[in-house]
């Protein structure tokens, strides 16, 4: 037989990539669907086509460079590009966004470096921030929820419109709740003011508010990201040290100054946040190899993400972030090893220490 | 006692159902034995049978002249039909010297030695064991007298005796243990009182609840020896985890557990031990589990050495060769057997037949730097970058991350959701550096007979020129002295001239 190793392990674990990338596309399916059933046809066309030009910009690429597409286009990782960057979209968005989204995700963000595993950055990351600095009205006109058949919601005909047609959506568009808070503190209005009910939490959790299709409901992209946890297909270090960081500080800034820091639970639950820490900055291709690499990456993203949303130009900043973090992930390989067995950090062996006999 | 546990490690699948509650069977003698004259590390023994000479059970049929070997013997009454090459249970069946036994019909029983071992000294005891052939019998087969003497000379403190027995599928040590228990804590007691070490501790895993209580109650009588539970992970049988594991202490890198007052062994060793000393039986026989899926009738048999692979499949009902893969040892570390008309030897603790269900065989995928390779890796490795170097040739850069330090437990390939297979990758990159160091070694050699060739010929050519000049100013002195004699000569002659005038 042409794959007879002779090398053990002659067993093997039942995991493989193509199972890895299912069981994240199966934990972000609640969120999809609620946020599709949120945000009604429009996203739903958006969602689609966005996946379908990932997985013909792979085709293409792959053909290009000659490799067998079967094994490649089925490992899924093209579609969860697709995927999470739909998900990081104004769900009402015109088509092209989403095809040119996907086109610089999968050509640029990854088929560039190598194709799957040799990415220095998250590809729908990449798209992303490619598509707010390049176009960045359509990239903020965030839609306001309007479930499938509630009063006002377009019905498949309207959202054909929407997404292809051009349709003017300026009745159900504003500003996320981020970028609402951001215009609001720049004209130097206090927090109390902005939001005299004070931060909405239900709200937030349950995502019936202005914003992408996965930013939309907290709970439910917090819900899937537990199950990948529990089932061992992420590890806990990067969402923890990335939500615990962005707690932290907002709890410390908080205290400060009540007026101009909105607390933990606004900075926890809106945004693409969730998203990110638990989807997103966990990208295994991304993120560096070790336990203490890990955590300072997600440190990383959530002082950045609290530190560009606090004092940045844009009131998100997870994608830059997370993209930002991803630059150095090299360098903290680099620097933070595992400590080798027998040797001391600097690869001494360790000195001998006779067992005593007590 | 307190157990301080090992970092990384997996649990895969332990397959251990089917033959654990099968209690051991002795295996009837086959009509041929092929033993192998080296079942060992180290030097192989020197044969001392030539064929059409009849041997007893027990007798040398190969002598250990080195240090670091093992002496072989008959392992039933027979006539020797041939001394040649015979394939051996390696992924490549690289032929051995083999020692052909026709088997008699007949065979003598053992004669157990009249005196009690623990009157002997412990030199004595150390030579006993050299003489009976034993070697390590979890897989390893390093000669056991030898890890003894080492031990002893280095005042090893603790025993520790590997019951683990963690990879899958294996279940001999778990039977030889609720068995056989009193032999092996015999057998223990007899290697601490070789050792003079003070106590040993016998670890088992916590899956083999039975063998556990069996030995428990047993060592109540002995004060010296205690049987730990160990949690269930691989690579807990590996020395350097199970030390870790009791001692919460690594090894230093290049060094060995004797550094640390410690040696190990497995409990089959002490049971070897123990038939040597009290039954008189040197090495010939050891219980091997048939087990995997293509087995119709798994066991635990015990098993002439020498006996073939293909008797003891044909023995569990598997004919032919209607399996998907073979392995000699267990799935993690084992080997691959390319054809099974190869002898059981002294390591050989399981026959494995693996079902296509059991052997998937995917194409590597690219590696997605997932990283559970580095969260399994027992010697805190990063394989993903190791394996990344290796591909690239890179091997120095794979040497400074530590590349040496691999166990070649598997862990990592075992967890690799890419299918990658990176032990292969490592086996490869260390049989480079190996290259690389012979190499330039011989280069070293080379550069160091030039020089030695230089400075002979710098000294002869000085040699030449000293004799050169000793000859010149040789004939400048019998010049002068010629000169010297001939103008002599002519002052003289006017003088005989004028005496002769």
């Amino acid at each position: 037989m042409a794959h007879t190793l002779l090398s053990g392990p002659h067993t093997l674990a039942p995991t493989s990539v193509s199972r890895t990338m299912l069981a994240v596309m199966l934990a972000l399916l609640p969120a999809t669907l609620w946020g599709l059933y949120l945000f009604g046809w429009p996203a739903l066309y958006l969602f689609v086509i966005t996946l379908l030009a990932a997985l013909a910009c792979e085709v293409l690429c792959l053909a290009l460079a000659g490799k067998p597409l079967h094994l490649n286009l089925l490992d899924g990782s093209a579609l969860l590009t697709g995927w999470l960057l739909a998900m990081s979209l104004p769900p009402w968005a015109p088509w092209w966004i989403g095809v040119l989204g996907s086109l610089i995700a999968i050509g640029v963000g990854k088929q560039v470096f190598g194709g799957i595993g040799y990415n220095l950055f998250n590809p729908a990351m990449v798209a992303r921030v490619a598509l707010l600095v390049s176009f960045p009205l359509p990239m903020t006109l965030w839609t306001a929820p309007a479930p499938l058949g509630s009063a006002g919601a377009p019905d498949w005909l309207e959202g054909l419109a929407i997404t292809f047609g051009g349709a003017t959506v300026d009745a159900f568009s504003g500003a996320s709740l981020l970028g609402s808070v951001k215009t609001e503190f720049t004209l130097g209005r206090e927090l109390a003011e902005i939001l005299p009910q004070g931060v909405n939490t239900q709200q937030l959790l349950l995502g019936s508010h202005h914003g992408s299709l996965g930013e939309t409901s907290a709970l439910l992209v917090a819900l899937g990201g537990i199950a990948l946890i529990a089932r061992g297909v992420i590890r806990w270090t990067v969402p923890f040290a990335m939500l615990g960081t962005v707690a932290l500080l907002a709890l410390l800034f908080n205290l400060i100054d009540a007026g101009r820091y909105p607390g933990v639970d606004y900075h926890l639950l809106s945004g693409g946040l969730m998203l990110a820490a638990l989807f997103i900055a966990t990208d295994p291709v991304t993120s560096p190899n070790t336990t203490a690499g890990q955590l300072l990456f997600g440190a990383g993203c959530g002082a950045l993400v609290y530190l560009i949303r606090t004092w940045g130009g844009y009131p998100e900043g997870v994608a830059f972030a997370v993209l930002l973090m991803n630059a150095l992930v090299p360098l903290i390989d680099h620097y933070l090893k595992p400590r080798i067995y027998g040797r001391d950090r600097g690869g001494r062996p360790l000195p001998v220490v006779r067992e005593t006999a007590p | 006692m307190k157990l301080f546990g090992f970092r990384g490690g997996v649990h895969p699948h332990a397959r251990k159902e089917r033959t654990e509650q099968l209690p051991i069977i002795r295996l009837p003698l086959p009509r041929r034995l092929y033993v192998p004259l080296q079942q060992h590390i180290g030097e192989p023994a020197v044969a001392q049978v030539r064929p059409g000479q009849p041997v007893k059970r027990g007798e040398l049929i190969g002598g250990s002249v080195e240090w670091l070997s093992a002496p072989v013997h008959a392992p039933a009454d027979g006539t020797v039909v041939e001394v040649s090459e015979f394939a051996s249970p390696h992924p490549a069946a690289l032929p051995v010297t083999t020692a052909v036994i026709e088997v008699s019909a007949h065979q003598t029983p053992w004669r157990v030695p009249a005196e009690d071992p623990f009157g002997l000294s412990p030199a004595e005891l150390a030579l006993r064991i050299r003489q009976a052939g034993i070697v390590g019998m979890g897989g390893a087969t390093f000669p056991s007298a030898v890890k003894l003497d080492l031990a002893r000379q280095h005042g090893v403190d603790t025993l520790i005796i590997n019951g683990g027995e963690c990879e899958p599928y294996l279940t001999c040590d778990d039977r030889l243990m609720r068995e056989r228990g009193q032999q092996i804590v015999t057998g223990v007691a007899l290697m601490l009182r070789c050792l003079e070490a003070r106590r040993a501790l016998i670890l088992v895993e916590d899956n083999k609840e039975e063998a556990l209580a069996t030995l428990r109650t047993l060592c109540r009588e002995q004060p010296q020896i205690t049987t730990l539970s160990v949690p269930t992970r691989y690579p807990q049988g590996s020395q350097k985890q199970m030390i870790q594991s009791v001692l919460g202490r690594e090894i230093p890198a290049g060094g060995h557990a004797t550094d640390l007052g410690v040696v190990m062994h497995n409990v089959a060793t002490a049971y070897a031990v123990y038939e040597a000393l009290v039954d008189g039986k040197p090495l010939v026989s050891r219980i091997v589990t048939v087990g995997g899926g293509a087995v119709p009738r798994p066991a635990n048999l015990e098993v002439p050495l020498g006996t073939l692979v293909e008797e003891l499949l044909a023995y569990c009902g598997l004919e032919g060769e209607a399996y998907e893969r073979l392995l000699v040892g267990g799935p993690m570390m084992g080997q691959w057997l390319p054809h099974p008309r190869v002898p059981v030897i002294k390591g050989s603790s399981g026959i494995i037949a693996l079902s296509e269900a059991e052997t998937r065989v995917e194409m590597p995928r690219p590696c997605i730097r997932c990283s559970r390779c580095v969260e399994v890796c027992p010697s805190g490795l990063l394989p993903l970058e190791l394996a990344k170097r290796i591909r690239k040739e890179q091997f120095a850069a794979a040497s400074e991350l530590g590349l040496s330090d691999c166990i070649a437990c598997g862990s990592c390939a075992y967890v690799c959701p890419a299918k990658i297979p990176l032990v292969q990758y490592f086996h490869y990159g260390k049989g480079q550096l190996q290259a690389r160091r012979v190499q330039e070694k011989k280069l070293d050699n080379t550069a160091d007979l030039a020089a030695t060739k230089a400075q002979r010929l710098a000294e002869i050519e000085a040699q030449k020129a000293a004799a050169a000049q000793a000859r010149k100013r040789e004939a400048e002195a019998r010049a002068r002295q010629q000169a010297a004699e001939k103008a002599a000569a002519h002052e003289a002659e006017p003088c005989a001239r004028t005496e002769g005038d």
